[in-house]
């Protein structure tokens, strides 16, 4: 591609359009004119009506535009990735982790750790799970990784507390067992898309 | 087998083999791949999985078991091939859990690999799935049949290598495949599936427990998660784990394995062991290798304290005694102290091997003895002389098993104990219970089955012919007699003389050649038969002999008559060292004979005791801790690498406070060289693995010198030191025990006490005390070994502190009073 184009500096030549508008006041007193007129219109009163007519709705409509943070926090994406929650499954209440090691091995800053264990049903139980949150840089790879759905990323973002280590274990992070039926599906990265049964082929079975 | 060189194309490619070598090996050999499960480098072809179906000259054959010809054209793929796979692939995949996520297999697993390298995506079979059980065979075997592939490997690696033949395929339980399968479904897959859905694998001997000798092989050597070590499960995933290339510190063998580590735990970020995994195409582990491995020393730092008592220890001292499990660099800084300082050096083991070895050089001109564990395994017929095969160094067993099972083969097993599991390893095996004290006579008869009488003196002649008698027997023999018997005929009622041909036992007179020397070794009367047919068509003959024949007071003669065989019998000669480095040791340090003054013990006792125990003055690294070189029984000189890390002091800052160490103890491994036999080479440039040919690139051989060639004659027998009455006590290690380490690993759980067979332990009850000429006495617990035979007592030696080598000197066996307690 040739460059000449952007070389030619000689604006002068271009072909500009000037915008229509009123001629430019020449004397003082055009000058004086045009100032005067601006002073006594009421458009600095036309601003302030709509800052009284919002105060008033506010007021005495109950149509209150600002969120009174930090008692009330306005929804969030579900797209947007805070601080981690371990979930259950919905029907027996056992958590869907199964210590496969993926989130752990994937993890960007290597902020996962977790011990397993050979448990009493034949089953691998997840003994110990932590994240350092000091670390993460909730990029999400790990909720995507997950297989169970297990580990994803919750609406919290308030990640100030006085131990960072306060939120990072896996009781911290696990959906508390009562508050089971407030569990929801998470939509977030690395949730099942929409079309997934689509991609699959089926596998015949025979009982 | 014949070494004919011969010329193959795999896939156009030109590769170089020799007649008898299987496909599948030369591909390997030459960096083709050919897909294959089931088959094991080294062990029989059990054509389990089928997917190794190659075509070879317009012909379909299985890759692991047809053997390549000269001038053959191989195509490892074509259509039909490919269809053939990938069928075998879906059908390993249909009821395969979907447990993938939690297997420890953890992504290293054949079935996921073959799954996705022939590409299968969907599943065409399907049939009822059979509820499988979780079950744990033995103290470390976890088998989940849910996983089982029923590949076979398990079955066929404790068959061919280990020896124990403790599991094999039983039933299922699985539905029949649905008939019309059998049409529409590629062959191979068929039959594969067919064979698959009949079975499972189960211990061979009808119960839930395997019985065996817990070496984990099998673990080892599944392709997917269904064995794993009890201990693993579930523990870590294979990515997680750092593998540190090493030598197992346990015994003479020296096999390689690779020490796998990772952080303690989430709180506890010390490095630490989680399992022990090696070559199995390769090599094959025991149980102290696969499961003794958490043996460290752990320090919290420098005690500078005890490290100054140390120095002034050393500088006092006018013996270190030390044992065997050290490696070369520490056995040449422990020589390089005996230079600088004057103490003497007492090593019990390496001492013992050592007289022999010199004594054995001078009757046979070479330094050391002439043959290797790789070339017994391809040997045909295999003897074993004064070791316990089972307990003194696994991998000799593995061979002499080895040999019945791959090579058709036939061996003899020398020992006063009697021993249930060789006489298993083959059909042609022998078994000498023979008295103590008969090793020169067992060597003898070897002579007399094996040499090529013109080689030898017309004294030995006579002697070994004064052996042999013409006996006459009366023996049982069956013949056909003819007798005539008296029939009527029912219909014309007449009666006639028919003459019948019936069997019947005779008593006949025969001449019998008797040889008096299998007599009195305890051999049985069908020997002489037995052995024409064991010996007929064997082509290569090779000889193990162990720790008896050292600690023994006659180990001059014996060491001669050694020689002797290797020279006249054409046979392979292999020693086994008493302990891990038995051989650099006495290699490297010249031994002295009796402690005197203020000891210093290095891993022993001592006055003054240096060790990797908890009890010692001053702490060491263990052997996972330390990086250096073994001598191993196949004479090469293999690295070992540091596992884990070690805070405190080690021999070599001993040598640097006394101005003669180096900067690290490696600094030593080239100086190994100025040692005739060893190399001067750098330990990081020393190798330490396999080939795809399975060639063994570990360290360096070390070179048998030659050294001057004196006549020396053998002895005849001098029957006064046979012990044949009394109770005998035997210094001999429980299987997985060797040392202060295993002892210490705590998945080995064989305890200190009396190891008796069944019999015995009978007649003994629960606890014994054990009192010896001397006076010394143990009191211990009696323990059955299932696989002992005989009244002879094993004591185990592997704890140092309790002195056993100290107790038994210079023998073996001992004649002890037994009371019970
Ligand atoms: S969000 Fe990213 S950085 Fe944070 S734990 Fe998950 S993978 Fe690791
Ligand atoms: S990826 Fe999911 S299932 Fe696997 S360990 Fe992590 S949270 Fe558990
Ligand atoms: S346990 Fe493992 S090695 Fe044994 S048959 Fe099953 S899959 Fe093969
Ligand atoms: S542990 Fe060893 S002896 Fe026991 S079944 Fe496995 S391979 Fe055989
Ligand atoms: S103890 Fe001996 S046979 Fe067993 S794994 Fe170690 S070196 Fe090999
Ligand atoms: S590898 Fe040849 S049949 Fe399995």
């Amino acid at each position: 591609m040739s460059l000449e184009k952007y070389k030619d500096r000689n604006i002068g030549n271009q072909n500009y359009k000037l915008i229509g508008h009123e001629a430019f006041p020449q004397t003082n007193g055009e000058k004086f004119e045009r100032v005067m007129k601006r002073m006594v219109k009421g458009e600095l009163f036309v601003g302030l009506w709509v800052t009284v007519r919002t105060m008033f709705e506010a007021l005495f409509k109950g149509q209150m535009h600002t969120t009174k943070y930090p008692f009330e926090k306005l929804p969030i994406s579900p797209r947007y990735r805070a601080i981690h929650e371990m979930l259950r499954l919905l029907e027996s209440g056992h958590y869907r982790c199964i210590g496969c090691g993926l989130c752990e091995q994937i993890c960007i800053s290597d902020c996962i750790r977790m011990d397993t264990r050979y448990d009493e049903n034949q089953r691998k139980e997840v003994s110990e799970y932590t994240i350092n949150f000091g670390r993460c840089i909730f990029c999400g790879y790990c909720a995507e990784v997950c297989p169970e759905l297990a580990i994803v990323h919750g609406p919290r973002y308030e990640t100030s507390s006085e131990q960072r280590a306060s939120f990072s274990l896996f009781e911290d992070m696990l959906t508390p067992i009562d508050a089971l039926k407030h569990q929801k599906e998470y939509p977030g990265f690395g949730a099942v898309s929409p079309n997934a049964d689509e991609n699959i082929k089926k596998t015949p079975l025979a009982y | 087998m014949s070494s004919n060189e011969i010329t193959v194309k795999i896939d156009g490619k030109e590769c170089k083999s020799v007649e008898g070598e299987y496909i599948l090996n030369v591909a390997r050999a030459n960096d083709i791949f050919i897909p294959a499960i089931c088959y094991l480098t080294r062990c029989s072809p059990t054509l389990a999985c089928r997917i190794c179906l190659v075509e070879a000259d317009g012909k379909r054959v299985y890759a692991c078991n047809a053997k390549v010809k000269d001038g053959m054209e191989v195509t490892v793929t074509n259509e039909e091939i490919l269809q053939e796979r990938r069928a075998i692939m879906e059908v390993y995949d249909v009821n395969h859990p979907l447990q993938c996520g939690v297997c420890d297999q953890s992504g290293e697993c054949e079935l996921q690999n073959y799954t996705l390298e022939l590409a299968v995506d969907s599943q065409s079979y399907a049939i009822p799935d059979t509820i499988r059980q979780n079950k744990n065979w033995s103290d470390v075997l976890h088998y989940d049949a849910g996983l089982c592939i029923v590949c076979e490997r398990c079955v066929t690696v404790c068959k061919d290598m280990i020896g124990d033949s403790a599991i094999k395929t039983g039933p299922r339980g699985g539905e029949a495949l649905p008939k019309d399968l059998k049409d529409t479904m590629p062959k191979d897959a068929y039959a594969m599936w067919n064979k698959l859905q009949k079975s499972i694998i189960v211990p061979s001997n009808g119960t839930d427990f395997t019985d065996c000798s817990d070496c984990g092989e099998c673990t080892a050597v599944c392709p997917v998660g269904a064995l794993v070590s009890r201990d693993f499960v579930y523990k870590s995933n294979a990515w997680e784990l750092k593998r540190i290339p090493a030598t197992c510190a346990h015994c003479s063998s020296g096999c390689q394995i690779y020490y796998e580590t990772k952080h303690t735990s989430i709180s506890d970020p010390t490095e630490k062991i989680y399992r022990v995994t090696n070559e199995w195409n390769y090599v094959s582990l025991c149980g102290a290798g696969r499961f003794g491995y958490d043996f460290e020393n752990r320090v919290q730092g420098k005690d500078e304290e005890a490290f100054a008592l140390a120095i002034k220890a050393f500088e006092t001292a006018q013996s270190i005694k030390f044992n065997s499990a050290i490696t070369n660099e520490e056995a040449f800084m422990l020589q390089r102290l005996k230079e600088k300082l004057g103490v003497k050096l007492i090593n019990h083991d390496a001492k013992a091997f050592k007289d022999f070895l010199t004594s054995y050089a001078k009757a046979s001109g070479k330094g050391l003895y002439g043959g290797d564990l790789k070339e017994v395994m391809k040997s045909d017929f295999v003897i074993s002389v004064g070791a316990s095969l089972r307990n003194d160094n696994p991998n000799a067993r593995y061979a002499f098993n080895h040999v019945q099972k791959m090579n058709k083969g036939a061996g003899l097993y020398f020992h006063p104990v009697g021993d249930t599991l060789v006489s298993t390893f083959g059909k042609s095996v022998e078994i000498f219970t023979h008295q103590v004290g008969q090793e020169e006579l067992a060597l003898y008869l070897i002579l007399d089955l094996f040499a090529d009488k013109e080689r030898l003196d017309d004294e030995i002649k006579e002697y070994l012919a004064s052996f042999h008698r013409h006996e006459k027997r009366i023996i049982k023999e069956k013949i056909m007699e003819e007798v005539s018997q008296s029939v009527t005929d029912k219909e014309t009622g007449e009666t006639k003389e028919v003459i019948k041909k019936v069997p019947k036992t005779i008593e006949k007179e025969i001449e019998v050649e008797v040889n008096g020397l299998v007599e009195m070794l305890g051999g049985n009367d069908a020997f002489y038969e037995n052995f024409e047919k064991m010996k007929s068509k064997k082509e290569s003959f090779s000889l193990i002999i162990g720790e008896d024949l050292y600690y023994h007071p006659h180990l001059h003669n014996l060491s001669r008559l050694v020689a002797l065989i290797e020279e006249v019998c054409g046979m392979t000669l292999v020693m086994i060292p008493p302990r891990t480095n038995s051989l650099g040791v006495a290699m490297i340090c010249d031994l002295d004979e009796e402690e005197s003054g203020y000891v210093i013990g290095y891993n022993e006792h001592g006055h003054f005791r240096l060790g990797s125990r908890g009890f010692s003055k001053l702490d060491i690294p263990a052997l996972n801790q330390q990086e250096g070189t073994f001598t191993n029984i196949n004479k090469r000189v293999v690295p070992t690498n540091a596992a884990l890390d070690y805070h405190g002091y080690e021999l070599n800052d001993i040598l640097n406070a006394l101005g003669i160490g180096m900067r690290q103890t490696i600094d030593f491994t080239p100086q190994l060289g100025r040692i005739e036999g060893f190399k001067s080479q750098n330990f990081d440039d020393l190798p330490n693995g396999y080939t795809n040919a399975g060639e063994e690139l570990r360290g360096y051989a070390l070179e048998v010198v030659e050294v001057n060639k004196e006549e020396i004659k053998v002895v005849k027998f001098n029957e006064s030191i046979v012990i044949n009455e009394g109770e005998i006590a035997y210094r001999c290690n429980p299987q997985r025990q060797f040392n202060d380490f295993t002892d210490r690993s705590s998945q080995i759980n064989e305890e200190f006490g009396a190891y008796v067979s069944p019999n015995k332990a009978k007649e003994l009850g629960e606890e014994i005390e054990v009192i010896f000429e001397q006076g010394q006495s143990f009191k211990l617990k009696v323990i059955v070994d299932d696989r002992m035979q005989g009244d002879i007592i094993a004591i185990p030696d592997y704890k140092s502190y309790q002195n056993v080598y100290g107790v038994f000197g210079r023998d073996r066996y001992k004649k002890v009073t037994i009371k019970k307690v």
